[in-house]
């Protein structure tokens, strides 16, 4: 049997990797949807919204044909010479970052909204150019949609199942998370060590979740 | 190339802006019409915030806007204060303060930020967190933030029209003062009538997205057909010199060609250029220069134009002996009476003057 601490560990890093990917790509995606006037924006926001209505079992099995060694994202990766992602951690990862895309975007859009254009009007009256509006004002106005964003994200990939069930399986130290290994635990009838994992991520919620209003309610 | 023109051709849905003027490049000049006529769109489009397809700014020798070319807001030497002072709320008010003066080049910079602050009085906030400023000190901590950047054109779109009456009368003062010391050109959009006397030295009238009238504030505050001269507290502004103090009465005389007014308050050095202004209301009119009232100010003028602006009232506009133009607002029975017409000459009895600079 694998050490307890195998699954947290891998957990932990999933969700960083993944929050880490979804701030970085996340947000001027946020910002194009906020600012952007085209007739493209609610087509790019009902695909970034669909992950909040699919089933996480639908999404997995279409990532596993997209990524197996059949799909063309599979072929692709086979043929730069990195094998195909589906079973490995790398392939958690882009699963992860699609699961969880709405939970970073849609505050971090919801911030810049509620900034209207004054503050950038504002700023570009005392000379401050596009990046700098952006960087200098922008962000720190809305830094309660990256903290919601990012507290979000990571407890949604951390709590995720469906997905990693399907196109992760349970390698234990490679795929197999924390929800995967309550699981196994659950079917194997290991009561205690269900319980301290489960225990464990209920503390842990909780305390991230409050701690996440304390500080948004600080920053206000 | 001490000038600023404008023209600016420009669609907003149903409304049409078609613009030119060209106004001094230093002083004050105040864009001046009611609600809706396209003065903030005027002053967006010269600061480079409305992007219209036609058109030309240009600000004392720098063109900002051609046919051919378009400077981004942020290179443009100007300076914007918001209706709402509009302050960033994650900075102080010293960030605020300094967010566009580290921008500027340090041999750029003429005002400093020393200076800027002592003026507008905001010593005392620097350390505040910008929430807990009361209205009036926002603004003038928006016009320090913009003043700071040392502007070569200071664009402010009505920033009284968002404070109460008392914060007003409390910020005007620090407005004139900046334009007194510092001596920045400045285009003031406003629809109130008693600040454009206040503060322009020359007017640019808008109605439906149109220049109405441009030129100088003394005599376009006093033209009948124009519609400051129609409001219930129409005023002139008259320029004229100090002649000397009087200490037993607390009254300083200032002398203008013909004549003499009396301005009550602390003695004013001598010799030095003042600005008054005369409210239509308080100028009465009559065929002798009486000294048998309690009226100090008795001018000699002449009658250059009248109008009816009621069934009751007439308007009547003055010439000093100078040319400088004053106005009377009286009842058309009086005006009947004395038989007034265009190149009478008469006395106007003037009940009180303000002290403007």
């Amino acid at each position: 049997m694998e050490p307890y601490w195998e699954p947290v560990w891998l957990t932990l890093k999933l969700a960083t990797v993944t929050t880490v990917i979804l701030l970085l790509a996340g947000t001027p995606l946020a910002w194009w949807l906020a600012k952007t006037r085209s007739w493209g924006r609610d087509l790019v926001g009902s695909l970034v919204a669909l992950p909040l209505v699919l089933p996480p079992t639908v999404l997995g099995f279409y990532l596993l044909l997209l990524l197996g060694p059949d799909g063309p994202l599979g072929r692709l990766t086979q043929g730069l010479g990195l094998g195909t992602l589906a079973f490995t951690f790398p392939g958690l990862v882009v699963g992860s970052v699609l699961y969880s895309l709405p939970f970073v975007v849609q505050p971090i859009r919801n911030a810049f909204e509620a900034l209207g254009e004054r503050p950038l009007e504002v700023a570009a009256t005392l000379r401050a150019s596009p990046l700098a509006r952006f960087f200098d004002v922008a962000v720190p106005l809305a830094r309660t949609g990256f903290l919601t964003g990012a507290v979000l994200g990571f407890a949604h990939t951390v709590g995720e199942f469906g997905v990693v069930l399907m196109i992760g399986g349970n390698i234990p130290g490679e795929t197999k998370v924390l929800s995967v290994a309550i699981y196994d635990h659950v079917e194997a009838l290991e009561w205690a060590q269900a319980h301290w994992l489960a225990a464990g991520m209920l503390v842990f919620s909780f305390a991230v979740i409050f701690t996440m209003y304390r500080v948004e309610k600080r920053w206000r | 190339m001490n000038a600023i023109d404008v023209r600016l051709r420009h669609r907003l849905g149903t409304f049409q802006l078609a613009v030119e003027f060209r106004t001094p490049g230093d002083g004050v000049t105040a864009l001046f019409g009611p609600s809706g006529c396209g003065k903030t769109s005027v002053l967006r489009a010269v600061a480079g915030l409305l992007r219209v397809g036609q058109g030309l700014v240009q600000v004392n020798g720098d063109c900002w806007q051609s046919d051919t070319h378009f400077v981004p807001v942020h290179r443009r030497a100007l300076g914007y204060v918001f209706q709402e002072a509009s302050l960033f709320a994650h900075l102080s008010v010293k960030r605020n303060l300094l967010y566009g003066w580290r921008r500027v080049d340090p041999a750029q910079r003429r005002l400093g930020f020393d200076t800027v602050v002592e003026l507008l009085g905001i010593g005392p906030l620097l350390a505040r967190d910008t929430r807990r400023l009361s209205g009036g000190e926002r603004q003038r901590v928006a016009i320090g933030r913009a003043l700071l950047t040392s502007p070569r054109l200071l664009l402010m779109d009505e920033p009284l029209a968002a404070l109460d009456q008392a914060a007003r009368r409390a910020i005007l003062p620090y407005l004139e003062s900046v334009q007194r010391e510092l001596g920045v050109a400045s285009l003031y959009v406003s629809h109130d009538p008693d600040e454009v006397a206040h503060l322009a030295d020359h007017l640019v009238l808008l109605d439906a997205g149109r220049v109405v009238a441009c030129g100088a504030a003394a005599d376009l505050l006093t033209r009948l057909d124009l519609p400051l001269a129609r409001f219930e507290n129409a005023t002139a502004v008259v320029q004229g010199q100090v002649a000397h103090y009087d200490p037993d009465y607390a009254l300083n005389w200032i002398e203008l060609r013909e004549g003499r007014v009396a301005v009550a308050g602390a003695p004013l050095p001598a010799g030095g250029p003042v600005r008054v202004q005369v409210r239509a209301r308080d100028v009465s009119l009559a065929l002798r220069a009486h000294t048998d009232s309690s009226i100090l100010n008795v001018l000699p003028v002449q009658v250059s134009a009248l109008e009816d602006v009621s069934d009751a009232h007439r308007l009547v506009r003055l010439q000093l002996g100078d040319g400088q133009m004053l106005l009377s607002r009286i009842t058309r029975r009086s005006s009947d009476t004395l038989g007034l017409r265009p190149g009478m000459a008469l006395y106007a009895q003037v009940k009180s003057v303000a002290l403007m600079d």
